[in-house]
């Protein structure tokens, strides 16, 4: 038996957060007195995933993976888990993990928690800590399954590096027609973009901004910062922004380094969905925003004075701190 | 086309939330429930389903009696019939048992449920279900459309979004962008008057096991004051987040 846990990649390279559960099951599996199996699928340089602890990769390459397909990856996971013995499957919280974990879940027969924030409180009981009510809370969970699923939460854990190396071993699943009954037609991502999920930082504007012609500053704020962009629900529902920038309860959940809300009042969906994130930044012109609560920094400021002094004062700090 | 679509019973947005029994249960105490969001983008598209292509919507949910009101909510938005399976929603696995059985007896060619519930966030019940009926299955999904057999779907993506094509029978994980929140309708008084004769019927459940369960919940540490720095002095803010939080 080890620990399983799926690495994804794009473009061939493996992503920040397959480094991340990596490092989440390296620690499990030294919890277990066991060893750190990942599955990659068309993947990246193996040896990067044994700098965080996985002692084996078995390598999938097979060009009708190279578009994600929730049910072939699903099945490519399960016959890895099934190889291995493995007790214990780990997955990220990425769109596509989200995806296909719950069907990978089903064909193991296996206990699945979402949203998992550390590793577990005991091994037996199995118990591990999950956020709940969209961050108004935290629950113990028990799995009580023979094989685990767990999907840890964007950010929570943390990479924690490891010297040990990884052995790669080619891995041939077999697939069958009934994997493919989803066909992938066109894919839209702007690649010149870090993504919310992805983000160490998003700045994120409100209805403060007064209307989608005043979003270039947000846009600039985010280039010096490397950051992504975000905006509040009144925002999307007006169409000022794409639905796919919409954070909060009903939006995308955030759990970034830094959030930098400008001109957001804070209501209570709006903070649900970001309180994960670890320091959190805000701009507004009214003291009684509820934001202000929620925050760690605030201005109370005219964010079309501040925010343009914020990004010229940015530039200088990049410049001294490149 | 006969539509199922599956509604959770969930705390309303802005509930604030609280436990009670040792923090083991969920204090329900002066808290109102609503339709799941994600649950009544779903609906919401069901109903357009239903007025252009002669589409029928059943809604079903797992809970006790004390939910019904969310279910009569959906009829008065227009809803043909409603399911309840009569158990406690113990966890994601046991909850998408119960919707398979439902779906596999009722014969639908689509459903629907939201992408996960607001209260226990568990975003699984979709695909488990899914996997359950061995049913094709689109997540986040935030277009849909249905010629005859095949569905074309789209699906929010980690910074973009992605089209795909399917045949039916599918299972939808839904989510805002299937309909607009302005989409969204507030029952009228004839819905309601309507709902009340709606059929509503009551199946016990199968007999299964829940996999997880919620053991203890805790509420995040309480937060310590914000530090406010001066319009004029946004230096301040760059040099605090770079050198105390580190953010930077």
């Amino acid at each position: 038996m080890s620990v399983l846990v799926y690495t994804e990649s794009e473009g061939g390279k493996f992503k920040k957060g397959a480094f991340e559960v990596a490092s989440y099951a390296k620690g499990i599996a030294d919890m277990l007195g066991t060893s750190v199996t990942a599955v990659s699928v068309n993947g990246g340089d193996s040896n990067e995933l044994g700098a965080y602890g996985v002692d084996k990769v078995l390598e999938v390459k097979n060009d009708k993976l190279n578009t994600f397909n929730a049910k072939a990856y699903a099945d490519v996971v399960k016959q890895a888990a099934e190889k291995e013995g493995a007790k214990v499957v780990i997955v990220s919280s990425s769109a596509d993990s989200k995806f296909m974990a719950p069907l990978l879940a089903v064909h193991l027969n296996a206990g699945y928690a979402t949203n998992v924030v550390a590793l577990p409180q005991s091994a037996s009981p199995f118990t591990v800590k999950r956020t709940a009510f969209t961050n108004k809370a935290f629950n113990i969970t028990e799995i009580s399954t023979d094989i685990k699923v767990i999907g840890l939460s964007n950010n929570a854990f943390g990479l924690k590096e490891n010297s040990g190396a990884a052995s790669a071993e080619a891995f041939e699943p077999s697939l069958s027609d009934a994997d493919f009954g989803v066909n992938v037609t066109s894919v839209d991502k702007a690649t010149d973009k870090v993504s919310i999920a992805d983000a160490d930082i998003v700045v994120s504007g409100g209805r403060g901004l007064k209307g989608p012609e005043n979003w270039g500053m947000i846009e600039d704020l985010a280039e010096v910062l490397g950051a992504a962009t975000a905006c509040s629900k009144p925002v999307s529902d007006m169409g000022w922004r794409p639905h796919g920038e919409h954070v909060g309860q009903t939006g995308k959940p955030v759990a970034t380094n830094l959030y930098i809300a400008i001109g957001v009042s804070g209501a209570i969906q709006h903070l649900a969905g970001i309180n994960a994130s670890k320091v959190k930044v805000v701009i507004n012109n009214d003291p009684e925003a509820p934001f202000f609560k929620a925050a760690d920094y605030g201005i109370v400021g005219d964010a079309f004075e501040v925010v343009p002094k914020l990004i010229e004062k940015l530039k200088e700090f990049k410049a001294n701190n490149a | 086309m006969k539509i199922l679509v599956c509604i959770s019973h969930v705390p309303d947005t802005t509930s604030k939330i609280n436990f009670t029994d040792g923090d083991t249960k969920f204090d329900t105490n002066g808290v109102q429930f609503v339709i799941n969001p994600n649950d009544e983008f779903g609906l919401t598209r069901a109903m357009w389903f239903k007025e252009k292509q002669g589409a029928s919507v059943d809604v079903v949910n797992v809970g006790g009696a004390e939910t019904e009101p969310t279910l009569r909510k959906a009829l008065a938005i227009g809803a043909d019939n409603a399911i309840r399976v009569n158990a406690e929603a113990t966890d994601g696995f046991f909850v998408a048992k119960q919707l398979a059985k439902v779906a596999q007896d009722g014969g639908y060619d689509l459903v629907i449920a939201g992408r996960e519930s607001i209260d226990y966030n568990g975003g699984m019940v979709p695909g488990m279900l899914a996997a359950l009926i061995e049913a094709n299955f689109i997540n986040t999904c935030i277009g849909l459309e249905i010629e005859g057999d095949t569905a074309t779907a789209i699906r929010e993506i980690d910074g973009g979004k992605e089209t795909s094509t399917a045949k039916l029978p599918l299972v939808i994980g839904g989510q805002k962008g299937l309909v607009e929140e302005s989409d969204l309708r507030i029952p009228n008084m004839r819905g309601i008057m309507m709902a009340r004769k709606k059929p509503l019927s009551v199946v016990e459940p199968v007999d299964t096991t829940a996999e997880t369960k919620a053991v203890q919940f805790e509420k995040p540490a309480p937060k310590g004051d914000v530090k406010l720095v001066s319009p004029d002095n946004v230096q301040e803010l760059i040099d605090l987040l770079h050198n105390e939080a580190k953010a930077i």
